[in-house]
């Protein structure tokens, strides 16, 4: 049976909500930006009349004003992002259960099994769109066909506030045409390999024999032409599935440069505390650590190492993730932001291997120093209990990302 | 359109129904909702919000209520 499968994408979300919340700056350009005290100060979503200026997400505000001088700028407000997202995905649960998010402004939704009830996959997706007009004041572009890969390509098709159907008879005529890089996990490099070889169009994509994308780039080449022909059969997961944990970590980009191996030590201190809870809190143990560095000419690199043995204490993240650093990095230039990641996670089993050659009893009582930190630190909040090192510079230690990180990027194949 | 946050009393009945009974204005003045005529979810694209929105009959005409997470709001004429 053919499947039918909304993808449904809000438009310029974040500048949408802050539009609906200000009537005073809807005629306006708007671009919400983060930080730029804290040098998080980059366009994160812009509105239409700012698109008209050609301000693009993610370039510096200084560029933007360049291109647009009376552009508002206004501050992200994370939380109500979040409450929208949420309200969406309430009304998108009235029509099916199998409701997929992809980052907090789109979703996949399979409606086949209430098609009979509620109307073709047009009706509903027509009554979604009217409904988060009419009840949230924002609108939503969605795209209707038979796989999730040809829904997405239809939410772009039309925009805003709009519905685009794309089925077994139009997509030749309507996906086809389409550039190479608007097809899922196509970005510069894999457009830049196709165009070497003359495929421009998705539809060139589908015409390639698949053994020859395959020689080109492995069974990547296989995805591209199942893409390309709509024969992707993956399905849309239960809105309560979770997915298993591959790797945990945070990154941050500090308010000034770093300079020293001190101030590397008081930024990777608060990522390590942040991250070693949070396995904690899933009850996992990790082995590999991985550290990315990007100093202040914007060029980073990502560096991995494993650790002796499973682990989940703080300390020994820390120390690995530091030792790490002091043998990669040569302080060629100063450092802009660091992350700090750790995966190869297993269930946290409750016993581990001994070592004859460690301090098993020094182990055990970071154990429990990091379970009761742990449990104050949920009490009375990330700031309660500190380790010295933080106190040294406090502009650079005065962040959370533990609870100031709730959104986290997502990608096609989780399983 | 003014966006103004009001206070509210409500009577929440065993059912989990919210209705709002009375709202204190800005300058303490207190309007008695004589009766809730429509309750549905709804953006405010005057005042400029989203949330449940009480179509109400006070003082013999029409106004809506909205309610915001855990605040009421209303449109206000400056």
């Amino acid at each position: 049976m053919q499947r039918v499968i909304l993808h449904s994408d809000c438009n310029n979300f974040y500048a949408s909500v802050e539009c609906l919340h200000r009537p005073e700056i809807r005629d306006k350009p708007v671009a919400v930006t983060g930080d730029a005290e804290l040098r998080h100060g980059i366009v994160l979503a812009k509105n239409d009349i700012a698109k008209k200026y050609g301000v693009q997400t993610g370039e510096p505000i200084w560029a933007a004003r360049q291109k647009c001088a009376g552009l508002v700028l206004v501050p992200a407000n994370f939380p109500l992002y979040l409450r929208f997202s949420r309200l969406c995905r309430q009304i998108y649960l009235d029509y099916t259960d199998r409701v997929e998010p992809f980052g907090l402004d789109e979703a996949w939704l399979d409606v086949t099994g209430s098609a009979r009830l509620l109307g073709d996959g047009r009706q509903i997706a027509q009554d979604i769109r009217r409904r988060i007009r009419y009840e949230l004041g924002i609108t939503v572009s969605i795209g209707v066909s038979y796989n999730k890969i040809f829904a997405k390509l239809g939410s772009d098709l039309k925009k805003p506030d709009a519905v685009s159907v794309l089925s077994k008879d139009n997509y030749k005529q309507r996906v086809w045409p389409l550039p190479a890089e608007n097809l899922l996990y196509v970005g510069p490099a894999t457009k830049r390999k196709l165009s070497a070889f003359g495929v421009h169009t998705i539809g060139a994509v589908a015409n390639t024999p698949a053994k020859v994308l395959r020689a080109k780039f492995g069974k990547w080449g296989d995805i591209l032409w199942c893409f390309a022909n709509g024969l992707d059969t993956s399905p849309v997961a239960a809105f309560d599935a979770c997915t298993p944990v591959k790797s945990i970590g945070n990154s941050t980009t500090a308010p000034r440069d770093l300079q020293t191996p001190e101030d590397i030590a008081v930024v990777y201190t608060v990522l390590a505390d942040s991250v070693a809870r949070r396995m904690r809190e899933q009850g996992v143990w990790g082995r590999t650590v991985t550290i990315c560095i990007r100093d202040n000419q914007l060029y980073s690199i990502t560096r991995q190492c494993r650790m002796e043995r499973y682990s989940d204490l703080t300390s020994d993240i820390l120390h690995t993730a530091m030792d790490l650093f002091g043998r990669v990095y040569h302080w060629s230039h100063p450092v802009r932001s660091v992350g700090l990641s750790v995966s190869d996670l297993i269930p946290a089993a409750g016993w581990a291997q001994t070592d004859l050659f460690r301090d098993e009893h020094r182990r055990l009582r970071q154990e429990r120093l990091n379970r009761s930190v742990d449990w104050l630190k949920s009490r009375f909040g990330s700031y309660c209990v500190r380790p010295a090192v933080l106190l040294t510079d406090e502009t650079l230690s005065r962040f959370d990302p533990k609870s100031e990180h709730t959104i986290h990027p997502v990608g096609y194949f989780r399983r | 359109m003014r966006k103004v946050y009001v206070k509210v009393t409500a009577d929440f009945d065993p059912q989990g129904r919210i209705i709002p009974l009375c709202l204190t204005w800005e300058d303490g003045a207190q309007y008695f909702i004589d009766r809730v005529l429509d309750v549905r979810p709804a953006a405010s694209m005057k005042a400029g919000g989203a949330g449940i929105r009480y179509t109400c009959r006070i003082q013999g005409r029409e106004k809506y209520i909205w309610l915001e997470e855990n605040r009421w709001f209303v449109e206000a004429k400056r």
